[in-house]
Formats: C-alpha cells, sequence, structure tokens
C-alpha cells in the first residue's frame, strides 16, 4: 500500500510517541488522536493504515474507533458542541439547554449543520460539576450555561476565546 | 480548619515550577531520596492509613506491599487520572492547580516500590488539565526532578503522559491497563491483580491522582499526623466534589470523619432558593442515595459502608425537593447503559433493559409490572461480573427504588412526574 496517511513527518512523531513503550500497539490511542487531529477524522482508509503502521488487524482498529467516543470517521463542525447529560448538569437544567441548542441550530443531537459551522453532541459527565450546567466547546469547559450564554458562543463564531 | 492539597488552589500559578518551589515544593521528594529507605516510606503511608481516593478505598501502602520486588521484571507505577465518576471532578483541581504535588508524591511512590518508570493515564476530554500536566512534566525534567538521577540522588524515573479517549470503563484499573495497552479497555478477571501481573505482564502499582498527592505531606509531617486528622483506618482528608442543587458547588478538602450535613450546609451553603433537601448522592454516581434524614453520617469509608453506601471518588452529588427521583435514576442509569463496556451480559443487558424500561415509565408508558421486573434485574447486575461498574449501577439503581418506591408507583399510576 502507498500510504497517503502517514506522511513522512507523521510517521516521524508516531515512532517518537511509540518509544514511550515498551510495546508498540500500546502507542494505538495517541497515535489515532495524531492522525485525528491532523485530519480532523479518521478515515477507513486511515484506519488501515493505522493497522498498517501497528502490524494489527484493520477490525482491531474499527473496535477502538467504535468502543471509544473520541474517535470520529467524519470530521466534525468547527464549533463543536458537546453538552454534559448526566446528573449534576441534568439536576440544573442540561435537558433544556440541548433542547433550545436543537431548536436554535436546526439539527438534531449527533449532528452537523449542512454549512459545516456546528456540531451539537450530549456527552456523559465530563468532570466539571461545579460549573454545571456545561459543555465542552472545541477545547473549552464552559459553564454554568444559559440560553444567553449559548446564544453568545453561537453567534460569535466560537475561536476559542470567550469566557463564560 | 488547615488545608493540605487545596491550600495550593488559592496560591495564583501554584501550577508553576517557580511557584511551587517557592513553597518548599519537591523539598520532601529530596530529603527523602537522600535520606530514608524505600521501605520507611512504604511503612509511613501504610501507617497514615491513607485510602486509595480514587473509589476504592483501598489501604494505599498495603497496595504497594502486594508488588513483588524481585521478580527480574521492570515494576510500573500508573497514575489513574481517568477521573470519570459522575459528581468528581478533584483530580482536574489537582492537575491543573498543583502538577508538581502529584509528580512530587510520584517521585515517593516510584521510590519507594522501586518503580523507575510511570505512566500518568488522564482522560481524553480533559484538555487545560492535560496542557498543565505536560508543562509541569517537562519542567520537572529540565531542572532533574525527573529523569536520570533525581536531585543527584542516584534514582530514576520516567514519566509519560497518556490520554485516553472517551470511556468511562477504563477508570476502572484493569481496563485501564488494557487501554493503556492499545486495546478497548475491557477489564481484567481478577485474580492475578496488578500488583502481580498489570502492565505489559509485570508487576504495577495504579493510584489515584489525589491519592498520590497526599504522599508528600504524609512524609513530611508524619503517618501518625496524617491518620489522626481522619477516624479510624480512614487517614486524613480526602477532597469533597459537591455539585447538583446546592449554593456553593466546588472542591472542600475536609477530614474524613467530617458529616455530609455539614459538606452541605456549612460548606456548600445549603440547598439553591432554601429548598428542603430531598436526596444526596455521597460518593460519585455508583453510590446508593441517601435520603434528607440519613446526612448525620460520617464521610469516611466505613461509616458509609456501614450506612449501606460507600465512599467511592467523594462526589457528592445533592437533590433538592422539586427534583423528581424518576427522572433523577432514569439519568443515571443511562449513563451506565452508556458506559458497560459490553464484557459481561449481566451488566451489559441489564443496564440497557433498566434504561429502555426507565425510558418508557418517563413517556408516561408505565406498567404496573415494571417495578417488581426492575428489581428483579437489579437483583443479578451485581456480583455477577468481572467487574465493579454493575455492582456501583446495582446499588445506585436499588437504593432509589428502595427509598422512593411510591414516588415511582405513582409515577406509573399517573403516567407523569408533574399530576405525581
Amino acid at each position: 500500500m502507498n500510504p497517503m496517511i502517514f506522511t513522512p513527518e507523521l510517521k516521524k512523531r508516531a515512532d517518537q510517541i511509540s518509544a514511550n513503550y515498551p510495546v508498540q500497539r500500546a502507542a494505538a490511542l495517541p497515535v489515532m488522536r495524531l492522525i485525528q487531529e491532523t485530519y480532523g477524522a479518521i478515515s477507513g482508509e486511515a484506519e488501515l493504515e493505522i493497522a498498517e503502521y501497528f502490524q494489527i488487524p484493520p477490525a482491531d482498529v474499527r473496535e477502538l474507533m467504535t468502543f471509544y467516543t473520541l474517535f470520529y470517521s467524519k470530521p466534525k463542525g468547527k464549533c463543536h458542541i458537546q453538552v454534559c447529560r448526566t446528573l449534576s448538569c441534568n439536576l440544573l437544567g442540561a435537558q433544556k439547554l440541548i433542547k433550545y441548542l436543537e431548536e436554535k441550530l436546526k439539527i438534531k443531537v449527533g449532528e452537523t449543520t449542512s454549512d459545516g459551522q456546528f456540531s451539537l453532541d450530549q456527552v456523559e459527565c465530563l468532570g466539571a460539576c461545579e460549573i454545571a450546567p456545561m459543555a465542552q466547546v472545541n477545547k473549552d469547559y464552559l459553564g454554568p450555561l444559559t440560553k444567553e450564554k449559548l446564544d453568545q458562543i453561537l453567534s460569535l463564531n466560537y475561536a476559542g476565546k470567550i469566557q463564560v | 480548619m488547615e488545608k493540605l492539597i487545596s491550600r495550593f488552589f488559592e496560591i495564583q500559578k501554584a501550577n508553576t515550577l517557580s511557584v511551587y518551589l517557592e513553597e518548599d515544593g519537591y523539598e520532601v521528594a529530596k530529603r527523602a531520596l537522600r535520606e530514608m529507605k524505600p521501605e520507611d516510606i512504604e511503612s509511613e503511608v501504610k501507617r497514615s492509613n491513607l485510602r486509595g481516593l480514587g473509589g476504592a478505598g483501598f489501604n494505599c501502602g498495603m497496595k504497594w506491599s502486594f508488588v513483588p520486588r524481585n521478580t527480574g521484571k521492570p515494576i510500573y507505577l500508573v497514575v489513574n487520572a481517568d477521573e470519570g465518576e459522575p459528581g468528581t471532578f478533584k483530580d482536574k483541581y489537582i492537575l491543573e492547580k498543583v502538577p508538581h504535588l502529584l509528580l512530587e508524591g510520584m517521585i515517593l511512590a516510584a521510590f519507594a516500590v522501586g518503580i523507575h518508570k510511570a505512566y500518568i493515564y488522564i482522560r481524553g476530554e480533559y484538555e487545560l488539565p492535560f496542557l498543565r500536566l505536560q508543562e509541569a512534566v517537562e519542567a520537572a525534567y529540565a531542572k532533574g526532578f525527573l529523569g536520570k538521577n533525581i536531585f543527584g540522588s542516584g534514582f530514576d524515573l520516567e514519566v509519560v503522559i497518556h490520554r485516553g479517549a472517551g470511556a468511562y470503563i477504563c477508570g476502572e484499573e484493569t481496563g485501564l491497563l488494557e487501554s493503556l495497552e492499545g486495546k478497548k479497555g475491557f477489564p481484567r478477571l481478577k485474580p492475578p491483580f496488578p500488583a502481580i501481573v498489570g502492565l505489559f505482564g509485570c508487576p504495577t502499582v495504579i493510584n489515584n491522582v489525589e491519592t498520590l498527592s497526599y504522599i508528600p505531606f504524609i512524609i513530611k509531617r508524619g503517618s501518625e499526623w496524617f491518620a489522626k486528622l481522619g477516624t479510624e483506618r480512614n487517614g486524613g482528608m480526602r477532597l469533597f466534589s459537591v455539585s447538583g442543587q446546592v449554593k456553593k458547588p466546588g472542591v472542600y478538602e475536609l477530614p474524613l470523619g467530617i458529616s455530609l450535613r455539614e459538606i452541605i450546609y456549612t460548606h456548600a451553603g445549603g440547598i439553591r432558593g432554601d429548598l428542603k433537601l430531598k436526596a444526596v448522592v455521597p460518593g460519585g454516581l455508583s453510590a446508593a442515595i441517601l435520603k434528607a434524614d440519613e446526612i448525620d453520617v460520617k464521610m469516611d469509608f466505613d461509616s458509609l459502608k456501614a450506612a449501606g453506601t460507600m465512599g467511592g471518588s467523594g462526589g457528592v452529588v445533592v437533590m433538592d425537593e422539586a427534583m423528581s427521583m424518576v427522572e433523577a435514576l432514569r439519568v443515571t442509569m443511562q449513563f451506565f447503559a452508556h458506559e458497560s463496556c459490553g464484557q459481561c451480559s449481566p451488566c451489559r443487558e441489564g443496564t440497557g433493559w433498566i434504561d429502555r424500561i426507565l425510558n418508557r415509565i418517563i413517556n408516561g408508558k408505565g406498567r404496573p409490572q415494571d417495578l417488581d421486573n426492575l428489581l428483579d434485574i437489579g437483583a443479578y447486575l451485581g456480583g455477577t461480573t468481572i467487574c465493579a461498574l454493575a455492582d456501583g449501577a446495582q446499588m445506585a439503581f436499588l437504593s432509589y427504588l428502595r427509598k422512593f418506591r411510591s414516588e415511582f408507583e405513582e409515577f406509573i399510576r399517573k403516567g407523569s412526574y408533574a399530576h405525581a
């Protein structure tokens, strides 16, 4: 196979990560994160190349893709909103916020707007119950959220800079 | 009341090496590596009655003592920073605000057990905690506090940060090991325990972030002092994560013998809107809930166990009188159904059945026989699986049904909470 995903640069970084472990396969999760952060998602081709890199069956890579929630086959929108739905956030109104976002973005949980700007997901406890109800927006933890604060996030074309 | 770990939360930039050093950071580890024997550190930790603060509550020094030292294989230290028990966010505070304290605790633990390689498994969603931890590890390496010949003592310790990828089950220590080996996080059958056969088939110590962060205090001020802060067999203090319908949610570091009432009303400011308390999760979502008249319980592991629940991860979730227990249980069981790894049938199927039945009830289509069916499923959830996820799910699940049965019956009869 002619590698398209593992460029020489990525291969080098993957080798560096692998050197942290006595068994190469232990680098699977960090290397998959590297691929996803580079390309925005882990495509079917990428899965095959990852399998080849680690000398493991493609089914093993698919298994990791589906077992772990942070790996995606398709890229998320530019602004990826993941609202926590677990108990502490639920107690303080997470469900209303999810409904509000669905109405406002005209998509359902799990979908991306057709212009690719926004993706909406609901997730289990993110470990930030002190700022409930909260969401992870791209890399940032934001909360306590209100409808007004969500409006702000949506209108700012979120770039990871606002403090809510 | 004196604060130990959380004292650093109030110091500006305590995450940086320079500020940590101004606060006498790394002094304990420096002195211990030069002056103490490894076995002295282990016995100090054992005598301090420091318990595993990730959830299991096992005596930390005892856990170390199970590790065979002369197998010819390397011994690994694995730090469990996969904080995922709902209602728990204290390790995030340590990682963000004082990561060097964790590193100092790791040096002491590694020296005590004869470990030269450590992995910190941090949950994949944590971004700022990861960045702060990474900065700290790099700064410690640059100063010679990690790597070869630490503090010029001749002791080596390499530290690797390993990021998870989103799976609650990887907080279970053997699920974590599988995940760290690049596989899906299916927990392992025990025995053998990780102390004997752990990471890459080698003896392994697995400790929680908070547990390790208390070790510098114990070595500095002695096991007797630390043990006395707590109750019998429950040494010291812990970081309680308090959330839900309280006025001041946050992390509170308190002695293990404190009452739940004091945590809620004295420290977390009482209930929002001055409503009445209805129920509390005392130790993370897997713990049995307590009713408002049960909150005089002491928050140490043994007292909570005697009260039919558990200390768990120290996550306290407070619910006021307006909260529907049917909805609270639906959210709780949705979590376990989502996070069950799927390895064992009673857990995979049981949490799924419960989740679907509760959803039907919430949607007004409950049937009179549902409660008995639920109790029947619940009875087979615990004690039948490889790991404790199902035991926790069972404990939480049955507590709602037993303590608030009439509310569930009424909801099923009327088809909604509004008219209940």
